[in-house]
């Protein structure tokens, strides 16, 4: 009788050679990631001091704070347009439809810095937006809105894009039967298409949200300040070097880990 | 029941072509085509899942083009079933007895599991879909469908994806459902078995166009064109002339050959002779058959299909019988063999 293959046999690793060079070959970028992060980390703990009184600074609290919450923001707005959005292009065909979708993908292509200068010249004191705003009295340079604006560029195609992979997995059939059995195409959306599409929506949400605590060259150009975590953590390193930018760059990956890892659990669980 | 009258749809590689066609109230309609006909479009524009490019749609007299399919009160069946995933089997059920407004909840628990009751899927009640078995879906899908209580019930190839033994299960309770809900069904399909075993009418689709409507008698033993022939499973299609016709009894010349049928075509006409292969019978010697027509033939293939075998018989002409595994046995028939062939002049239907 032939033995049965056991799941790290000899025999196992060779009927599946490409999987096993395929592994080798991914853990290059796997130990990339690893080794960058983990050097700093553990370079933070042999300063562990250094932690501490960054996170009991209130200047970087702040600074963590603003660019959680201001991603947040961005990742609502990107969310109550982006969804419809989303929703609209999975559904329909029409002449010119590329364009828009490789419109939405402009900000994935482009340097940030270009993209801050062009939002500057868009929402600035005297831009084409900026200005009737600033009659309103409403300011977007150097305020919150302009850091929600940068990151709001930067991240939703993300948001977006997801968005639309997980609309067209959702059968269009199972629309129309429960049109048949008398739901109106609101109720539908609501009952059948977006509850089956919120798995993908949500990651698209989580993707987007990252991107957004993440920009860095578009809020600095937009807002410097209120001063958000990654120009705290730049303008740190800039005047005082690694030592000082280092321990608020480790509680920002941190809070940002934890808060990543239980929206993904929770996702885990709906599904 | 349903009229529609000079429908055009055309939506992605399908299209339908002027398609003009009455279902009765009550009736079992099948439409029946080859895979590519538009038979599924023509069904979803019936429900109301696109708008058409022109005509019209009435439903019991109310022209509903234009109504969406929430207003329509017409259940719809996929062949994949299309459960919501995301719902147990009873919600899926009840997703739209909730939506009538008028409808109390108590009386529709009561209705819900009478439903479930008759079908015997009661005892999925709790389960997701993608735990359950294709047939135990596809009832699923019925018991949502008929719960809302429609006066159709539009079912695309609904038995399509199942294994034979719950297919023929199926069949049944499709039966079943029509009577105990007295339902006016249009059922697509590319099964003729299914189509003769279901319809009380038969429309025949092709290439987005309604070709021919009748009785299944109809549709399979009088099709109106070679090509419905050939679909209907008419594997004896020839070609020959008409030598003569005496009230009706008409002799065709076939490669030297005499075979009678009845018609109304003139002598001199070139026709194609349509033969069931199930209509032929073989002997071993000539006697005792009353049939008008009987040649002698070589067996040149026999294909076994179960409990049929399918015999190709070269007389001077080729023909293809299907005579059942007990007959073969007891003529005692193989390959090269010698064996008169008849079948009688009524089997034989005679296009131009």
């Amino acid at each position: 009788m032939k033995k049965p293959l056991s799941n790290w046999s000899f025999d196992r690793v060779k009927q599946e050679r490409i999987f096993t060079i395929f592994l080798f070959l991914g853990l290059v970028l796997v130990a990339f990631v690893f080794i960058t992060l983990g050097n700093m980390f553990y370079q933070q703990l042999e300063d562990i001091s250094g932690l501490i009184a960054a996170a009991t600074d209130p200047v970087v609290l702040k600074a963590i704070g603003i660019s959680i919450s201001m991603a947040l923001v961005s990742t609502l707005v990107a969310f109550f347009f982006g969804v419809p959005l989303a929703y609209f292009l999975a559904r329909k065909e029409f002449t010119g439809k590329s364009i828009i979708e490789g419109l939405v993908d402009v900000p994935l292509m482009i340097p940030h810095v270009v993209a801050g200068i062009a939002l500057y010249g868009v929402f600035m004191r005297h831009g084409l937006i900026g200005a009737p705003l600033r009659e309103l009295g409403i300011v977007i340079t150097d305020a919150y809105p302009g850091i929600v604006i940068a990151m709001l560029f930067m991240s939703l195609p993300y948001l977006v894009d997801t968005a639309i992979e997980g609309f067209k997995e959702v059968d269009p059939r199972l629309e129309n039967v429960a049109r048949s059995l008398g739901a109106s195409q609101w109720k539908t959306f609501r009952e059948i298409t977006f509850p089956l599409a919120f798995s993908s929506i949500l990651s698209g949400a989580i993707l987007s949200w990252g991107r957004a605590i993440s920009e860095f060259s578009a809020v600095l150009i937009l807002a410097y300040h209120p001063i958000s975590a990654p120009i705290l953590i730049y303008e740190k390193f800039t005047s005082f070097g690694l030592r000082a930018s280092r321990p608020i760059s480790v509680l920002l990956i941190l809070i940002c880990l934890v808060i990543f890892i239980l929206l993904r659990v929770s996702q885990r669980r709906r599904k | 029941m349903i009229e529609v009258r000079d429908l055009c749809k055309d939506w992605k590689e399908f299209s339908l072509k002027d398609i003009t066609l009455d279902v009765k109230k009550g009736e079992y309609f099948v439409i029946l085509g080859p895979t590519g006909a538009g038979k599924t479009l023509l069904l979803e524009t019936v429900a109301g899942f696109h708008i058409p490019d022109k005509g019209n749609i009435w439903i019991e007299g109310c022209d509903v083009t234009l109504i969406p399919p929430e207003k329509r009160k017409i259940g719809f069946i996929y062949q994949d079933y299309a459960l919501f995933p995301h719902l147990t089997v009873e919600q899926n059920i009840a997703f739209g007895l909730k939506l009538k407004r008028t409808s109390k909840s108590n009386m529709n628990m009561a209705r819900l599991k009478g439903i479930m009751d008759w079908l015997r899927i009661s005892h999925l009640a709790h389960r997701y879909p993608a735990t359950l078995s294709g047939g135990e879906q596809q009832k699923v899908a019925i018991a949502r469908a008929i719960a809302i209580e429609p006066q159709i019930l539009l079912l695309d190839e609904p038995l399509s994806a199942l294994d034979s033994r719950t297919r023929d299960y199926l069949r049944e309770e499709l039966k079943r459902i029509k009577k105990e809900f007295d339902i006016t069904m249009v059922h697509v399909t590319h099964d003729q078995t299914e189509a003769m075993f279901l319809a009380d009418r038969i429309g025949v689709m092709m290439d987005g166009e309604i070709v021919q409507v009748g009785t299944p008698r109809e549709v399979f033993n009088k099709p109106i064109n070679e090509r419905v022939a050939e679909f209907v499973g008419v594997e004896n299609i020839i070609e020959g002339m008409i030598e003569s016709n005496e009230d009706g009894i008409t002799v065709i010349r076939i490669n030297g050959h005499r075979i009678e049928g009845i018609s109304d075509y003139s002598v001199g006409d070139r026709v194609r002779l349509c033969l069931r292969p199930e209509d032929i019978t073989l002997a071993l010697s000539r006697d005792k058959s009353s049939a008008r027509n009987s040649f002698k033939g070589t067996i040149n293939q026999m294909v076994p299909l179960g409990a049929l075998t399918r015999v190709s018989v070269d007389c001077s002409f080729p023909l293809i019988a299907l005579i059942t595994k007990r007959s073969l046995e007891d003529l005692g028939l193989k390959e090269g063999d010698e064996v008169i062939v008849s079948f009688k002049a009524t089997a034989i239907h005679i296009l131009k």
